[in-house]
């Protein structure tokens, strides 16, 4: 028997994001809407601390909790990612709330909630922990995609998000009570040792069921169709919290999943997830031409992405798990960045959403429509900028498991990607001026600069991605 | 110096001046004037220092020289820069065509001059840094990278339809290179290394080279642009502006011939062999259609797009042929039509920037107000034409004789594509400079001004210098061609023997 202290190291940025958001929740029922500005700031800080807290500490990989809770070094990977996006996402959202009279306490502290559950799901190794993790993270999520209850559209995002989630999760319990019936275990490593020599044909369908669901979290085509509207309702702040820190929780899980527990059912996983890749790329990139609202496209620009995400799943061995870890680290940041440039989008006092709203950018406020540019270059993956690498990567995976075909869709899906990114470009830089946005906040322009700063000068320095990335997916296997 | 070399020094040398730009704020004259001086002094010390590189150049030898090289992205990447015989000419074409490029958009351009000049410096680092690269990952940054610079320059200082010319530039290219971005992670996988010296000494199964080799194509014959994925090159000709077609006609189509000497010939010597009758149909194909099509356009900047089209024929065609003849005119031609059409695009902006249009039919009779252009025009249609005693002869003439020994029929074809050019040629110069003055709104044109002047001398001189006097590009390029040919022999003769012994 471990001492708990021992535990407790393994466990500590939950601990602090845990107790701290009682703390917080306290706070806020004493003080009410207008203890807003403190939990905010408390909220950065407890984030910061759960990142100090990971980033600083050496301790061997271990798996506590009677195997239920896995803090190996692609989960520290994984939660930096998702507490960094977290973070960033609530410093963007202070400035869009005031604005918009949402100053609520709760809002921050369903970020954390949200977070936690995040960080539960990344190192969850077996099926209770997952399901647990996964819910904590959801149910946040749907109160914060409604949480302008006053706006019809942010409800009805929030209405979606919900039922359909509910549907998901119950299709992932359905999955999971197979996967438990037929391998007589909860343990992911349980799992594995069951289906090593062949895969019965009951966990095949649950393995089926689960990935649906999944396929759902991370919004992977087929089971998209909530993304765009939800992205579209949600206040902005809260749609780049779903673009980035749920994506890469949801991506993390499913990689944890197929690798840890269907190691020896990699022919089965590996359609679903060839699919789901191949899917998303091609819906990403053709649906994506359409669209004139900025978020929209967003949305299903990050359907694209998780389908690049995947084909480095698909690939399935360290290499391709590298490839992922280096994904969505740079997937995350774009992200951001992009969001910052869209709630810079104002005029008037008002947000505008639409992509002609950023006319001729280029002219009346340069920076941005630098920043903007290059974020969009980035998005379409040409190099020398960040978004090309974290491409190359994932290629470089499929290509050496001999995917070659998957790959070749992969580019080719992003050379028509390509063409909505350039679009907004051309708006910008070509066209002629829109009415001037209204001055952005300083979160926001610094989100903007710095996310674009690193995305263009990556190619100079990556090692520390790098090196990160490649410990996490070795911890894997 | 950090511990970098020269060509590092070179490369990006001209981000000091995009750095001093970036300082730069506001729109009066006296600022655009530091803007416009410091570009150009910019580009002229990467000329200098380019020629320091040349002196520091062997030509005697075909190894890589100068070499620089630095751990980068880790497994197998890295930074590593170096020039060979093939990759100096590029370097230094590039960087003495930069300043001209310049200096023709020093007054035509007069909106966004800050960014005008960031983009085209940012786009000489980038194509520096293509010829350069020594690794492959290394090189599709810097040739993808170009994209960007070039797609704003045609896009914002561009002509009517310059977005859909711009998307299309764009787009075109980005499908090509992505094929040969899974090529290139193919042969990763072989070799475990990017470096293109390793992969040069690596031998690729032969049933991966066809695909390899099939996917570089896909690139090059794209970026070249070849017969039948050209149309992308008159419309973007014809959109960007003078100094934008300037670069993509003189250094941005050559990315491709430069991609088969590096990479498709000597990587992939099988699947070259195999697939040189299908070259020279798409490159004959390329002489004679494109010369055709020249012959009837309207617009003077899409007859020499054209004309460049036919000329990167003779050079694909030389290319495949794979005796000394056929390559080293291949890199002449390269390098020489680099130089005249990037000066016939220089000859269209000076007219253009007088009367803002480019339609043949609104010329003619040119000489009798301006008898300098009349000259300088003429020259550079002859060496288009490749008149013998001008830099364009030597290249044709050569690629000509390569294509007889490999092929009389191809030769044969090619031949007769030349007698097109100089019909589209001198009907083209015909209308626009001879006849008589008739229209009323050339009754005021002006003649070359002291600045027109300065660019032109220098070109003028050149292509008279390298038609009469070709050995010193031929020297630089002749132990690299004699090296790629030597071991190309020998490694099909390998084979036979192989193929013999079963």
């Amino acid at each position: 028997m471990p001492f708990l202290s021992e535990i407790f190291q393994h466990f500590l940025p939950e601990t602090i994001l845990a107790v701290g958001v009682m703390a917080l929740l306290l706070i806020g029922a004493w003080r009410g809407d207008k203890g807003f500005a403190l939990v905010d700031e408390l909220a950065v800080a407890l984030l910061g601390l759960a990142i100090i807290s990971i980033v600083l500490s050496v301790k061997p990989d271990r798996s506590v909790f009677d195997g239920a809770f896995m803090d190996d070094a692609f989960a520290r990977f994984m939660k930096v990612l998702s507490l960094g996006a977290a973070l960033v996402s609530i410093l963007l959202s202070v400035d869009y709330l005031r604005r918009a009279g949402l100053e609520k306490f709760e809002y921050p502290i369903l970020i954390i909630l949200s977070t936690l559950g995040m960080m539960l799901l990344i190192s969850a190794d077996n099926l209770i922990a997952f399901y647990l993790g996964l819910e904590l993270m959801s149910l946040a999520l749907y109160v914060m995609a409604a949480f302008a209850r006053e706006d019809g559209r942010s409800s009805e995002a929030g209405l979606k998000y919900f039922v359909l989630g509910a549907l998901s999760s119950g299709m992932m319990l359905y999955g999971a009570s197979l996967l438990y019936g037929f391998a007589g275990t909860v343990a992911f490593s349980g799992i594995a040792n069951a289906v090593s020599a062949s895969a019965p044909i009951g966990v095949v369908f649950g393995l089926v069921f689960v990935m649906a669901g999944l396929a759902f979290k991370m919004s992977a085509a087929p089971f998209h169709m909530w993304t765009p509207d939800v992205y579209e309702g949600a206040p902005t702040p809260v749609t780049a919290f779903f673009a980035s820190a749920a994506k890469a929780a949801a991506v993390a899980v499913t990689v944890r999943i197929v690798i840890t527990a269907f190691p020896g059912a990699d022919q089965q996983w590996r359609q679903i997830i060839v699919f789901l890749a191949i899917a998303s790329t091609l819906l990403g990139s053709f649906a994506a031409i359409g669209q004139t609202n900025i978020k929209r496209l967003m949305a299903y620009s990050s359907i694209g992405h998780m389908g690049f995400a995947l084909i480095g799943l698909a690939a399935g061995n360290e290499i391709g798990i590298r490839g992922v870890a280096i994904y969505l680290a740079i997937y995350l940041v774009m992200t951001l960045g992009a969001f910052a440039a869209i709630l810079a989008m104002r005029v008037d006092g008002k947000s505008v959403e639409n992509i002609s709203d950023l006319a001729g950018l280029s002219r009346t406020n340069g920076l941005m429509a630098f920043f903007l540019a290059m974020l969009m270059f980035s998005l379409a993956g040409i190099p020398p900028l960040a978004g090309f690498f974290a491409k190359y990567y994932v290629l470089l995976a499929a290509v050496d498991a001999g995917l070659y075909p998957l790959a070749v869709v992969g580019v080719l899906a992003s050379a028509v990607a390509a063409f909505y990114y350039l679009r907004v470009v051309k708006i910008m830089y070509f066209d002629e001026p829109a009415p001037n946005f209204d001055p952005s906040p300083l979160a926001v322009r610094a989100v903007l600069a710095l996310s674009t700063i690193s995305l263009l000068v990556f190619w100079i320095y990556p090692t520390p991605v790098m090196d990160a990335a490649s410990v996490a997916a070795k911890s894997l296997f | 110096m950090l511990g970098f070399g020269l060509l590092s020094g070179l490369t990006f040398l001209p981000f000091v001046g995009v750095a001093f730009l970036l300082t730069q704020r506001g729109e009066d004259p006296a600022t655009l004037r530091n803007i416009r001086w410091a570009t150009l002094l910019t580009t002229l010390a990467t000329f200098a220092l380019s020629l320091v590189a040349w002196t520091r150049f062997d030509p005697t030898s075909a190894a890589f020289q100068l070499v620089e090289e630095r751990s980068w992205f880790g497994s197998g990447l890295v930074y590593k820069l170096g020039v060979d015989g093939f990759s100096m000419p590029f370097v230094l074409l590039t960087t003495f065509l930069m300043p001209f490029a310049i200096l023709a958009s020093w007054e035509s351009v007069e909106k966004r001059v800050k960014e005008y000049m960031i983009a085209f410096l940012v786009l000489e680092t980038l194509m520096i840094g293509v010829f350069c690269a020594l690794d492959l990952v290394l090189f599709y940054l810097f040739f993808e990278g170009g994209l960007i610079p070039m797609f704003l320059i045609i896009g914002i200082w561009g002509g009517k339809r310059r977005v859909y010319a711009s998307f299309k530039f764009f787009l075109y290219t980005l499908v090509g290179s992505l094929l040969m971005l899974i090529a290139i992670l193919a042969m990763y996988g072989v070799a475990g290394t990017t470096d293109i010296a390793v992969l040069l000494k690596t031998d690729f199964p032969k049933e991966m080279q066809f695909w390899l080799w099939l996917a570089f194509f896909a690139s090059f014959a794209v970026k070249m642009p070849m017969w039948p994925v050209h149309t992308w090159l008159p419309d973007a000709h014809v959109e960007a502006p003078t100094a934008g077609s300037v670069i993509l006609a003189a250094i941005l189509l050559k990315m491709g011939g430069y991609g088969f000497i590096r990479f498709s010939l000597p990587m992939f010597p099988d699947a070259s062999t195999y697939f040189a009758p299908l070259v020279y149909a798409m490159s004959v194909i390329a002489i004679v259609y494109t010369s055709l099509v020249a012959l009837v356009q309207e617009d003077i900047k899409k007859l020499i797009a054209y004309s460049s089209v036919a000329h990167m024929g003779f050079v694909t065609m030389g290319l495949f042929t794979l005796n000394p003849q056929g390559v080293q005119g291949a890199m002449f031609l390269m390098i020489s039509h680099g130089f005249v059409s990037g000066a016939l695009f220089l000859c269209v902006g000076v007219i253009y920037d007088r009367m803002h249009t480019r339609e043949i039919a609104a010329y003619g009779g040119l000489v009798n107000r301006m008898p300098l252009y009349a000259f300088v025009f003429m020259v550079f249609t002859m060496a288009n034409v490749g008149l013998p005693g001008t830099a364009g002869f030597v290249g044709e003439f050569l690629s000509l004789v390569g294509a007889f020994q490999a092929n009389s029929w191809v030769a044969l074809i090619a031949t007769s594509g030349v007698i097109f050019s100089a019909a589209y040629a001198l009907y083209l110069y015909r209308r626009v400079v001879f006849g008589a003055l008739e229209k009323s709104s050339l009754k005021e044109i002006a003649d070359l001004t002291p600045r027109e002047i300065a660019i032109f001398t220098p070109l003028v001189l050149l292509t008279i210098y390298y038609g009469v006097l070709p050995d010193q590009i031929l020297n630089t390029t002749a132990a690299s061609v004699d090296h790629l040919i030597q071991s190309h022999t020998a490694l099909l003769d390998a084979v036979k023997l192989a193929a013999a012994g079963q």
